[in-house]
């Protein structure tokens, strides 16, 4: 069988505002648009691959949170409403994807002998969390892609940074042997922001962008402290700084996703592409691609 | 109309087991047991509206109150949905969440109502309203938890609801689903070997339960801070519930409560708790926050001295601490280059008459700022192991340096008040470098225990010494 291929990784954040603001027919809420800058960011993400073959998309979202291991969904099809708890005005979405069961069970089995606490989900009823679900639609709005979708294991907040990153990188490293081991090719995405410090009042129009802002400048500079290291390939470096940049940036990647993705590709020296970046209620979104199949000689 | 009441609160545990596998531990069992117990309590108290504040319902613009009549789906744990599903239909009271929501607006808090199809209702409420209102014959509310909200928006929250309470004539049961201890075990286990997952948290949750059971609702909320630090996983601010629940028992002290039952649950702890507002004739409040009816507006994102900090660390980051001064200058004052800088506006030592009155001294480094032996925790308040001799030894050496700034030496110390964070772990340690250096000397000491200092040491000495001639 020919080697398995991861084509990119990217860092996809899933802010439910995204796709309110684009008013796609599977969600109910209508706007009048807002965070342009950040949806032709995903267009810009999704035309560098339109080109690219591959046949599954790898994903890990903070919103499917577990505190009893690492959860993989684990049934053919899911079909359901999203409607996500904290904005329920802006997002309510009719979703139908398809996982790909093969791959995921490769990736579960040797995290499972990895030693780390892993379990498959396969209750038809589970709803998908909103997280999977907007990053799922702008990165493929027509879901013809199978799934792997895979929880966060809130070991950050039982544990702490350091913990949560070990064994992310770990389950970063059985990701990549299941994919390469798999001939299969791959996208591995993770969902989340950066800083991840929210207002705590939504003005009367919620995509009034003249209330759109980073809230302080600290998380700025951690932003882009962050994007930098992204786009001069410095990998280890968020690696070696994500416990200072999770607690003082109240960073989303306390889920663990962005740890898991540098590891999935293999701690990539090569510079990250950035497709965008800009504010959701304050919180800081990056929308980055790190072009893998350019780069074969790293992966060998 | 008479004016409506609060007839009885709850509190509950918020995973699926008691709902969907009792059988498969006794612990279980029981807690089911309990939670059938205080259905028929509810229905025996005539309560015609359920209030539930859940902690598994997060929110982030304010707080968010159900408000469809007839929420309809099925539930699925994200953990536990091996365990199986919940289809669920509740009965909520939308008129009660509308004007509930409007008082939570006169009262300063941000609030809004849902009324979405396919909403998902969380684990905690829907346990909760399957198990105490099993054929939906009570109307009821639920209300999410804010994740930034502290202490006085949680207990503006439950005023607002309490005029809504006492204006329509209602005859409530207020229910606060929660975790003790929340800590899990982290890997899937045996239901038969369930337990809770630390003797510690074992313990913390007998301490809240028994204060539970004598009725001391105020002061479990007033000590919810300690108890989050201690046996709550880090994740929301504080263990905001019991907030709730005193501020909807008018934060009295002397109700009277019963503990139905107390089980682990993966680890966690759970527990269902009546609390009857019959006055139990006992319990005057220990501790005296303040009490708050109006939220003051929007809470400060990051204040401005946080902000500062924050940009600080974002730019190289670096260890935190006290600001450091110059020390003040004055007549008697008595200042030395050679000391570390004082955390607050006074000098080294001052001189009167005979004698010299140093300021406490600690052991950090003039200079540097570091200090001997290590901090005693890191800038997250995280504990670390330091060296209590290394620093009695630096605090002596600083208190020289004062002495000889003065013009005298270490000879000339009279008297000497010790502080110790730590008695148990250092008071050997210290007494033995006292005893090789201010012990040959031979001044009076006393020696204390006391909960901190401002900077991360554990030793710190207050000195008076004889005041060199003046020349
Ligand atoms: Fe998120």
């Amino acid at each position: 069988m020919t080697q398995g291929e991861i084509v990119a990784g990217c860092l996809a954040p899933h802010p439910p505002h995204l796709v309110y603001a684009e008013n796609p027919p599977q969600n109910e809420p209508v706007a009048e648009g807002g965070w342009e800058q950040l949806r032709w960011g995903y267009e810009r993400l999704r035309d560098s691959l339109k080109d690219v073959e591959y046949d599954a998309i790898v994903l890990l979202s903070p919103h499917w949170q577990t505190y009893v291991g690492t959860h993989f969904l684990g049934l053919p099809n899911f079909k359901s409403l999203s409607v996500d708890p904290v904005f329920p005005n802006l997002f309510r979405y009719h979703y139908d994807l398809n996982i790909d069961v093969d791959l995921t069970s490769k990736i579960h089995d040797k995290a499972a002998e990895a030693g780390l606490a892993v379990k498959m989900m396969e209750n038809p009823d589970f709803r998908v969390d909103y997280g999977t679900i907007t990053t799922g639609h702008m990165f493929n709005p027509a879901w013809d892609k199978p799934l792997v979708v895979i929880s966060s294991n809130r070991s950050r907040d039982y544990y702490s940074v350091e913990v949560m990153q070990e064994m992310m990188i770990e389950l970063g490293k059985v990701t990549r042997e299941a994919i390469l081991e798999s001939g299969k090719k791959v996208v591995v995405i993770a969902s989340n922001s950066l800083s991840h410090r929210h207002f705590t009042t939504e003005s009367a129009i919620p995509e009034d962008m003249s209330k759109e802002h980073i809230t302080s400048h600290a998380m700025h500079l951690w932003d882009m402290r962050m994007i930098n290291y992204f786009r001069t390939g410095q990998a280890q470096r968020i690696l070696d700084e994500m416990p200072e940049f999770t607690e003082q940036a109240i960073a989303e990647s306390d889920g663990g996703g962005l740890s898991w993705l540098l590891s999935t590709l293999d701690t990539p020296s090569y510079p990250a592409t950035l497709h965008g970046y800009g504010t959701i209620i304050g919180t800081g979104n990056a929308i980055v691609e790190w072009p893998e199949r350019d780069h074969k000689e790293a992966k060998q | 109309m008479t004016e409506g009441s609060i007839v009885g609160s709850f509190i509950v545990p918020v995973h699926p087991h008691t709902v969907l596998a009792p059988e498969q531990n006794e612990g279980w069992q029981r807690l089911r047991d309990a939670f059938d117990e205080a259905a028929q309590r509810i229905k025996d108290a005539d309560a015609d509206l359920l209030i539930i504040y859940s902690t598994t319902w997060p929110s982030i613009i304010g707080h968010q109150i159900q408000a469809d009549p007839n929420p309809e789906w099925v539930m699925v744990d994200n953990d536990f949905h091996d365990l199986g599903s919940i289809p669920y239909s509740f009965n909520i009271d939308a008129d009660f969440a509308h004007a509930w929501n409007e008082a939570n607006e006169k009262r300063g808090l941000k609030s809004r109502t849902v009324n979405y199809t396919g909403f998902p209702i969380d684990v905690g409420s829907v346990v909760a309203l399957k198990l105490l209102n099993p054929d939906n014959a009570i109307p009821a509310v639920i209300v999410s938890s804010n994740v930034y909200a502290n202490r006085s928006e949680t207990t503006v929250l439950a005023k607002s609801c309490l005029d809504v309470i006492k204006a329509t004539g209602r005859k409530a049961v207020a229910i606060t689903a929660m975790s003790l201890s929340n800590r899990m075990f982290t890997a899937p286990i045996d239901p038969k070997d369930d337990r809770i997952h630390s003797l510690k948290d074992d313990e913390w949750n007998r301490k809240i339960l028994e204060f539970l059971g004598e009725g001391r609702m105020e002061d479990v909320g007033q000590l919810s801070r300690t108890i989050h630090k201690q046996i709550r996983v880090q994740k929301v601010v504080a263990f905001k519930p019991m907030w709730w629940l005193s501020g909807m028992n008018d934060n009295r002290n002397n109700l009277s409560g019963e503990v139905l039952a107390y089980e682990a649950i993966h680890g966690a702890g759970g527990a269902v708790v009546h609390l009857d507002p019959t006055p139990s004739g006992a319990g005057d409040k220990e501790y005296d926050e303040d009490d708050v009816e109006f939220y003051s507006g929007e809470r400060n994102v990051l204040d401005a001295e946080e902000e500062q900090e924050l940009i600080e660390e974002a730019k190289k980051p670096t260890s935190g601490g006290p600001e450091l001064w110059e020390p003040t200058t004055g007549e008697h004052s008595v200042n030395s280059e050679a000391a570390p800088k004082p955390v607050g506006m006074y000098p080294h030592a001052r001189k009167v008459g005979d004698l010299l009155y140093l300021s406490g001294v600690g052991p950090r480094q003039p200079g540097t700022n570091a200090i001997p032996g290590g901090p005693i925790c890191d800038e997250n308040g995280k504990a670390l192991d330091y060296d209590i001799k290394a620093q009695t030894k630096a605090v002596v050496d600083n208190i020289t340096r004062i002495l000889e700034e003065a013009g005298g030496s270490i000879e000339d110390v009279l008297d000497v008040t010790s502080f110790l964070v730590d008695m148990d772990r250092d008071f050997s340690g210290y007494n033995e470098v006292w005893a090789e250096t201010l012990g040959k000397v031979g001044p009076t000491r006393t020696t204390l225990a006391i909960r901190a200092l401002p900077t991360p040491i554990a030793v710190e000495m207050k000195v008076i010494a004889k005041a060199p001639p003046t020349e």
